[in-house]
């Protein structure tokens, strides 16, 4: 197998920090700051040990999605989601901001990154750390319950 | 959607903080052009001139470490010291270098030049002379030529025999600055 790679991290932080906090915003609303030092000390604190750099986007979004989900235990039952303007042209993230804030983490996770940003389960299931069927399932159920919840 | 600055800062000041870093670096302007100046845990690695960043840190990471992130705290006192230099305030510089990325030789030419004072010069035949190899003038010069740390390891003090400047891999124009502002004469 072709080794892929691993960039300086300098390189690897430009090129996603502005998804990646883009992201949080919409994940972590108002704590989106600190979950973005977090993510990425995270990811520097794992750096040495990636093998290669293949799937560096869907490894930094599962960072990110496991400190917005940690961020948001610690916080619960209080937190609150603030309600963001679609301030960067990408309606889909607006729609689900509101739509998914009441959901479990997981799920409003495997949601917005198949219907936010177009991952695909592949991917998703990298960011959640878990199977392909699993990533499938969350956003699946992520969606009957928006639905029931609609209806 | 952009990172605002202060969480962008915050994140390079506590990756260095926590010590996670394998290089930290940043940009700095100085009367010689623009600097890159870069230090590991050890101490100062590099100082590149009219530098392309994204060229110094593919080097840098090859050198030293994948962990190369801009971050200005930990460069802030080889600035200070850079500045106070360039000021004419300084003479010798306190903060470490880190050569141990380097080859033997090197590190011992580059040592043994560290000892050229400030307003000082000496010829590659004479450094050559003082590490015990007074034929190796030639590979003196070639390891001056890749000082990662050129003006705090001081290789503009090094001409050829006759006194001309002969070289620098900064460009001899930035060589003669340097000799300029200290005043040199040869040793």
């Amino acid at each position: 197998m072709n080794a892929v790679a691993i960039p300086p991290f300098e390189r690897f932080y430009e090129e996603y920090r502005e998804e990646i906090y883009a992201y949080l915003r919409k994940l972590a609303g108002r704590d989106a700051d600190d979950a973005f030092q977090e993510t990425f000390v995270r990811a520097l604190r794992g750096y040495q040990s990636l093998q290669h750099g293949r799937h560096l986007r869907a490894w930094a979004y599962r960072i990110a999605t496991r400190v917005a989900i940690d961020e948001r235990r610690k916080r619960r039952p209080t937190a609150e989601l603030p309600e963001l303007p679609a301030d960067d042209g990408r309606p889909a993230y607006a729609e689900l901001d509101h739509l998914t804030g009441d959901l479990p983490a997981t799920e409003r996770a495997a949601v917005v990154l198949r219907y936010g940003y177009d991952l695909d389960y592949a991917d998703i299931a990298t960011a959640l750390g878990s199977s392909e069927d699993a990533a499938r399932q969350a956003a699946s159920s992520g969606v009957r319950r928006l639905r029931r919840r609609m209806t | 959607m952009t990172v605002p600055a202060k969480t962008d800062l915050a994140f390079r000041d506590r990756a260095a903080a926590e010590s996670l870093l394998d290089v930290a670096y940043d940009l700095t302007d100085s009367p010689i052009g623009p600097l890159l100046v870069a230090t590991t845990e050890r101490g100062l690695c590099e100082i590149a001139f009219d530098p392309d960043p994204e060229e110094e840190v593919e080097r840098l990471a090859r050198q030293h470490g994948i962990r190369v992130l801009r971050s200005a705290r930990p460069v802030d006192e080889a600035r200070r010291e850079l500045d106070e230099y360039f000021e004419g305030q300084r003479h010798e510089f306190d903060l470490p270098v880190d050569l141990s990325a380097l080859p033997a030789f090197q590190q011992g030419v580059l040592a043994e030049l560290q000892r050229v004072p400030y307003g000082r010069v000496d010829t590659y035949g004479g450094l050559a002379a003082r590490i015990g190899k007074p034929k190796a003038a030639r590979a003196v010069g070639g390891a001056l030529n890749r000082n990662p740390v050129p003006i705090v390891v001081p290789c503009h003090r090094i001409v050829g025999s006759t006194g001309s400047l002969v070289g620098y891999a900064g460009g001899l124009e930035r060589k003669q600055l340097l000799l300029s502002l200290e005043g040199g004469t040869l040793v």
